[in-house]
């Protein structure tokens, strides 16, 4: 390979390499929150809701995100075209271009942030469940409301709890992202097994390969950094 | 200003309370002694609104805490009102309970801030006030790991007097701490009781509940077997089943 064939491959892998950070970026966004919440559904003393939620989270870490994620891009076009389907639904869903980008995109995301709340959800919990009865009670006897105690007493000491386990999460989710190449989505995963057979040479792996360390590579450091900062109690 | 009668409170089918009746004065100071499992704490966390009892009466400067209608069901004042009632009265953990992640100065300021709206500046001060008085003005900006069992119960203390308390209660304030740090806790209690602060103690320090409080009880199996003033209680005409558990105390 000539060095300008390895710069035009290197350009090419750098432009798709946006779509995987727009995957781990989106993930992200999206279930840390619903994960809190999701955590909070588990807990909830309402035993149905408890049951279902945690019905929700046997089925996500059950099956694998790859299935779930090629059950999402199907979903649309067979619900629609499933007889127990009501009609407001189908009008609805009907008029979803199942062959745009973006919906290619949305659904994705969807599989993705679904499987990712599941996990984030009982990291959450166990963090939650792990605060002492005693910081819940001297909030009580201190006039703390339920929410004042959640968000100023027990999330801030949750966050350093969780903290160590999340970042194993998030560093995981960066290589997730390459399954989005089996539906397919084009990002780093999908366009460096394309560029094989084109060079025939393993060196667009590599080089996704070494797009995938650089990054967990810079998310360790950066928990590393918040970890300590996060020490400054015991 | 706290009248307790015939409280009751069980959990699954173990009577911990059995109908017990407490009457506190302004300015009194009682302590609550008695062995483990008595009901001792379970009495001072159903006045203080952490367990509701099962049926009784409590009544707090003036107001219904709770009362028993005719059905023999609980009735409990609303929760405005059990929140308003809650802000008169403070209490004192056996484990000190200090958020960790907050500074001492943040740990006592938090609650004025955020329970009371004062503004920070206000509380701040009046946080300073307590920490002097507690000879820890120097810890302010510490955090609750890097101090003693007994500074750490200090600023417990400093944090629910910072809300003004007119009743103060004390669950076991030293059982958490080295023999040699009871001595700070209860002298800060002391100088509590020399200024007026009405307060209730359940302690195992026999001597001191003999020195500071005004009237002890004594509870065993879930009922007060006896109170009256220190001299009675560890006196010769006090009932004999206390006089047997003073009396394994002191050995």
């Amino acid at each position: 390979m000539t060095s300008e064939q390895i710069g035009t491959l290197f350009g090419l892998m750098l432009q798709y390499a946006v779509p995987t950070m727009k995957i781990f970026a989106y993930t992200l966004i999206f279930s840390i929150p619903l994960g809190m919440l999701v955590a909070q559904l588990k807990m909830c003393r309402f035993k149905p809701v408890s049951w279902l939620t945690n019905l929700y989270i046997l089925i996500m870490r059950g099956t694998p995100l790859l299935l779930q994620l090629i059950v999402a891009q199907y979903s649309v076009p067979n619900i629609v075209k499933s007889d127990i389907c009501p009609g407001f639904l189908r009008d609805l869903l009907g008029g979803i271009d199942i062959r745009s980008e973006s919906y290619t995109f949305n659904m994705m995301l969807i599989a993705f942030v679904l499987n990712y709340a599941a996990y984030f959800a009982e990291i959450f919990r166990g963090g939650i469940e792990s605060i002492p009865k005693g910081q819940y009670e001297a909030a009580s006897a201190l006039g703390f409301g339920r929410l004042q105690t959640f968000f100023r007493i027990v999330l801030p000491q949750v966050i350093k709890r969780v903290t160590p386990a999340c970042s194993n999460e998030i560093i995981t989710l960066v290589k997730d992202t390459s399954l989005a190449s089996a539906i397919p989505y084009m990002e780093i995963m999908y366009i460096a097994k394309k560029q094989v057979p084109t060079y025939a040479s393993l060196l667009p792996l590599f080089m996704a390969g070494l797009f995938y360390f650089a990054f967990a590579m810079v998310l360790t450091l950066l928990f590393n950094i918040i970890e300590k900062k996060l020490n400054y109690y015991k | 200003m706290l009248e307790v009668s015939k409280l009751k409170k069980s959990y699954d089918k173990l009577d911990v309370l059995k109908g017990v009746d407490l009457t506190v004065g302004k300015g009194e100071v009682v302590a609550v002694i008695g062995p483990s499992g008595s009901g001792k704490s379970t009495l001072l966390r159903c006045i203080n609104q952490l367990e509701r009892a099962d049926s009784g009466t409590i009544t707090v400067f003036g107001e219904d805490l709770m009362h028993t209608d005719q059905r023999g069901r609980a009735v409990f004042a609303d929760a405005k009102k059990l929140h308003s009632i809650r802000l008169r009265m403070g209490l004192v953990f056996q484990n000190f309970n200090l958020f960790p992640h907050m500074t001492v100065l943040r740990n006592i300021t938090e609650a004025q801030v955020c329970v009371l709206k004062r503004n920070r500046k206000d509380a701040k001060e009046n946080a300073m006030r307590l920490l002097e008085k507690m000879g820890l003005e120097t810890k302010a900006s510490a955090y609750p790991c890097e101090l003693s069992g007994g500074q750490q119960q200090r600023v417990s203390i400093a944090r629910a007097l910072a809300l003004d308390p007119e009743i103060l209660f004390f669950d076991e304030p030293t059982s958490a701490l080295d023999p040699e740090l009871t001595g700070e806790i209860l002298n800060v209690i002391r100088n509590l009781a020399a200024v007026g602060m009405t307060m209730v103690i359940v302690t195992h320090e026999m001597s001191f509940a003999h020195d500071v409080a005004d009237k002890v009880v004594f509870m065993e199996g879930g009922d007060i077997v006896d109170q009256g003033t220190p001299d009675h209680l560890f006196g010769e005409d006090a009932s004999e089943r206390v006089q047997q558990f003073l009396q394994r105390f002191n050995r």
